[in-house]
């Protein structure tokens, strides 16, 4: 391992200003319980960190990831043959912790009690990581073992973070906002779209992120969605209905599509650029005028009558789309806003003028591709609540409420908008696997293999991982531990005795599972305590949903 | 017959006619320590080491109590029985038990760093070992006694400084007593949950030198408590109690909160990884000390732990017992661990 291109300088900067700063902030955001103290904690560090490092963290806080240069396989091994371990308890271990840098933090033995090194700041480690992506292993492992053994346990951990992917620690992007809002004057719904969209943490400076004075147009940035909250009361209490647009919910890809430049951008509510895997959209790139940004749902369907979710699902993961792909589920946009006409924004006129100008465009589009969501007509809300109980039928799962004054806000806001879905379908089952869960689940089984009766067998047809409270969670996990069959890998096989109720918005034919069909959205809806695991649904019964689904 | 037998009752010592930690009513119960999972109601006869009584009294209430001093050797139908420190919480003892030159022990729960508190582990050379495996994961690796005293230390005076109040959760029989001590040592305002008051006090009638305590009731002046340090069990934590300590910052004391997800499942300020059991390296270090040719491994890692113990030539087994999981999250239900946790 000599004359290797990487020598790593004793001293570089003060901790204060490198990757211990930055893995002191994420200690502290991991264990702060208050909005008040992480947003603290994120303007003192914006208030002192090195600006690369600010546009690394706020990238790395809004779900961007350095590449991935390190395979985890590797990280693993050296991680193994450095604490002298056996390979099966590095992945007993793993199983219980529920994540694998922490795991690999733990597993390292301490460091030298007199390291006083000073660590690098954190843009140093990424762009590292980027130098040595096409180099040996032997010059991977250098790097990675001899700054392991310089940092201590919440620096390795951060730093093994940076190499395995996202960090989840509890920030959502309103809480980065509002934390770049207090040390700039900016606006935070300005400040929304800057970080938005595609941008290059690598070549982007922090002054460049949050101003636009200078260099190149992102033409295929998108506006922060705005999001509904579930309607939990009565419609009526929205008042008259001359002031609400009601649309049909549909179950696709919430999605905006750009047109700027000559060029056609679509974009997922993850933020993920994802016009590559819709090849359909590019027809709309002759047919719409430039400066032009559509909110909609991207979806699967035919002669305007959306197809499954599940149809759409078999889309999403692939790298390349055949022409059979493009035949059995067209892709189409339902268009339901206008946010963006002529290069100009229009988000702050009221949804009334968006709406009758995104008729009027679509109007002139003559293409199956992109339609428009058509407004549900009603009466009385009376007369709604009936139209919402045909959602299923319409291929929608509820409607959605807007109102026509609204103007269109950043992310999750009440008053304006409201989704109204209908009643979840249910089903009661037996829990027959389950699995320890991670994050704040780390060696909890929390996540369960569901299963219905077929004459004496039991066959699994769902998972589902939410919908219990903590302290059922916790019972859950106690029964398991006293009543766990066998061991397969992390899956435990559990004494089918307890009974849940799972409830689901969708179902469609699967040949990938046993069962023979696949849900949308399960989620434990209550622990039935009352009931036996002879009381539970059969096989038919979910056979009886998919026919009354189709 | 081999010397113990693992039951549906507990361990039994069919030699002896009796069992140890039972966890149903047996006629003659010997009892490692005081925790609720080890220390079940319903027994006849009651043997333990004499700081257990205390808390056996408080928990159990009445009943036939027989005390032994560690080292002392009682014969019980032949069998050569003698109690030795664990190091576990106060009291805590491993089992000897001998018959015709064969000798067993049951280690209870253990830890082997000595908090000063609970007695120095004791190593006991025996041919089968039966021990806990609660931490048995490599993950689990603890900081000293001394370096958790004094992150605690540190972080109820940076609380001070912010005005805060510092309310740490800790089992009431075992860490609490350590955190209790602990934080005497920066702070006279030492407050206590009921169930935690009871413990301690309950000691401090026996006799043992503990810092002392005062019980938190509804007559408690706010303006006393602020700023000080309120030691409260994890029964209490999320409870409306806590609220009228605000402003205060909380932290948890377990084994679990070295594990990030665990301390943000609990939904802490703050989380010391101070535990009362062996830590991984702490659990081989014992094993090998016992120098056992057979190792039974009870309640935790049981599997993981005893397929490593194997694989580093040391035979072992594992054994399902009915023993807590936890070190202290899940409580094990008994008639009177309600009046015991309830303030």
């Amino acid at each position: 391992m000599e004359n290797l291109p990487l020598n790593i300088p004793n001293t570089i900067t003060s901790s204060m200003d490198g990757l211990g700063m930055f893995a002191d902030l994420v200690s502290l955001l991991g264990t702060s319980t208050k909005t008040n103290d992480k947003l603290r904690a994120l303007v003192n560090y914006f208030a002192t960190a090195d600006d690369k490092d600010k546009v690394w963290v706020i990238a790395l806080f809004t779900g961007r990831k350095p590449k991935r240069v390190i395979n985890t396989k590797l990280l693993a091994e050296w991680c193994v043959e450095i604490a002298g371990l056996p390979g099966w308890l590095f992945g007993e271990s793993y199983h219980t912790v529920g994540d694998l840098a922490e795991t690999i933090a733990l597993l390292l033995p301490d460091p030298d009690n007199n390291s006083s090194v000073f660590l690098h700041p954190l843009h140093f480690y990424i762009e590292q990581f980027q130098k040595i992506e096409n180099q040996d292993e032997a010059i991977k492992k250098k790097f990675v073992v001899e700054s392991w053994s310089q940092m201590n346990h919440s620096q390795r951990f951060v730093f093994n973070k940076l190499i395995t992917g996202a960090f989840r620690i509890g920030v959502s992007q309103k809480m980065m906002v509002n934390a770049i809002a207090k040390f700039t004057s900016l606006e935070p719904s300005v400040i929304a779209h800057r970080i938005s969209g595609k941008w290059d943490p690598q070549t982007t400076h922090f002054n460049d992120l949050l101003t636009d004075t200078n260099g190149a147009t992102d033409y295929s940035k998108p506006y922060p969605f705005y999001l509904a909250y579930a309607l939990d009361n009565e419609p009526s209490d929205l008042g008259n209905t001359e002031e609400w647009q009601a649309e049909w919910k549909w179950d696709g890809i919430r999605g905006q599509l750009i047109k700027r430049n000559d060029e056609l951008f679509v974009w997922s509510r993850g933020e993920e650029l994802i016009t590559e895997k819709f090849p359909e959209y590019q027809v709309l790139n002759a047919l719409l005028p430039n400066g032009i940004v559509l909110d909609g749902e991207i979806i699967p369907s035919i002669n305007k009558n959306p197809l499954p979710f599940s149809l759409l699902q078999t889309r999403i993961g692939r790298k390349n789309i055949t022409k059979k792909n493009l035949q059995e589920t067209p892709i189409t946009f339902f268009a339901y806003d206008l946010l963006e006409y002529n290069y100009e924004d229009w988000r702050s006129r009221p949804l009334s003028e968006r709406r009758g100008k995104l008729e009027e465009i679509i109007k002139t589009i003559e293409s199956e591709v992109i339609i428009l969501s058509d407004a549900v007509s009603f009466t009385d809300w009376e007369h709604l609540k009936s139209l919402r109980l045909t959602s299923r039928e319409m291929g929608a799962e509820g409607l959605m409420l807007k109102r026509k004054s609204s103007i269109y806000q950043v992310g999750r806001k009440v008053g304006d908008w409201w989704k109204w879905k209908v009643e979840p379908m249910v089903i009661d089952c037996v829990m027959i696997y389950a699995e320890k869960g991670s994050g704040r689940r780390s060696n909890l089984y929390t996540a369960y293999t569901f299963a219905v009766k077929d004459g004496e067998k039991l066959v699994p047809f769902t998972r589902a991982y939410s919908g219990l409270t903590d302290k059922e969670f916790n019972e859950v996990d106690a029964f398991v531990k006293r009543n766990s069959l066998e061991k397969f890998g992390p899956v435990r096989t559990v004494k089918p005795e307890l009974v849940f109720e799972i409830a689901f918005e969708g179902i469609a034919a699967s040949n990938r599972h046993k069962s023979g069909v696949a849900l949308r959205f399960p989620r434990i809806s209550r622990w039935r305590k009352d009931k036996k695991p002879d009381e539970i649904n059969t096989l038919q019964d979910l056979k009886k949903m998919l026919e009354v689904y189709k | 017959m081999p010397l113990i037998e693992f039951t549906d009752k507990g361990l039994f010592c069919p030699q002896g006619g009796f069992y140890i930690d039972p966890w149903k009513p047996v006629d003659k119960a010997l009892i490692t320590h005081a925790h609720s999972d080890h220390a079940r109601w319903g027994s006849k006869t009651y043997l333990c080491h004499k700081d257990s009584l205390p808390i056996l009294q408080l928990r159990l209430g009445a009943n036939q109590y027989e005390t032994v001093e560690w080292g002392q050797i009682i014969l019980i139908n032949g069998v050569k029985v003698s109690f030795h420190p664990a190091g576990h919480v106060i009291g805590s003892s491993q089992i000897r038990v001998e018959y015709k030159g064969e000798v067993w022990v049951i280690s209870g729960d253990y830890k082997l760093d000595d908090d000063g508190i609970s007695g120095a582990f004791e190593v006991v050379p025996c041919h089968t070992f039966i021990t806990e495996s609660t931490f048995g994961l490599p993950i689990y690796k603890w900081k000293t006694p001394r370096q958790i005293d004094s992150d605690i230390q540190n972080w109820i005076l940076q609380n001070l400084k912010d005005g805060k109040t510092s309310v740490l959760i800790a089992y009431s029989l075992g860490k609490a007593q350590r955190v209790i001590k602990a934080a005497s040592q920066v702070t006279d305002k030492l407050y206590a949950h009921g169930a935690v008051y009871n413990v301690q006090q309950a000691f401090i009638n026996a006799g043992l030198q503990l810092p002392s305590i005062k019980k938190i009731t509804p007559e408690t002046p706010k303006g006393d408590i602020a700023g000080g340090v309120i030691i409260a069990p994890p029964s209490a934590d999320g409870t409306p109690w806590m609220k009228r300590f605000a402003p205060s910052v909380t932290g948890a004391c377990s084994g679990w909160m070295q594990v990030r997800g665990n301390a943000r499942r609990r939904n802490v300020d703050a989380g010391f990884a101070m535990s009362d059991h062996a830590d991984w390296p702490g659990l081989i270090q014992a094993v090998k000390a016992t120098g056992a040719l057979k190792v039974f491994v009870t309640h935790g890692f049981q599997a993981v732990f005893s397929r490593y113990l194997n694989e580093i030539g040391i035979e072992a087994a594992e054994v399902k017992t009915q023993f807590g999981n936890d070190d202290e999250e899940t409580q094990i239900e008994s008639p009177h661990e309600q009046t015991f946790t309830v303030e």
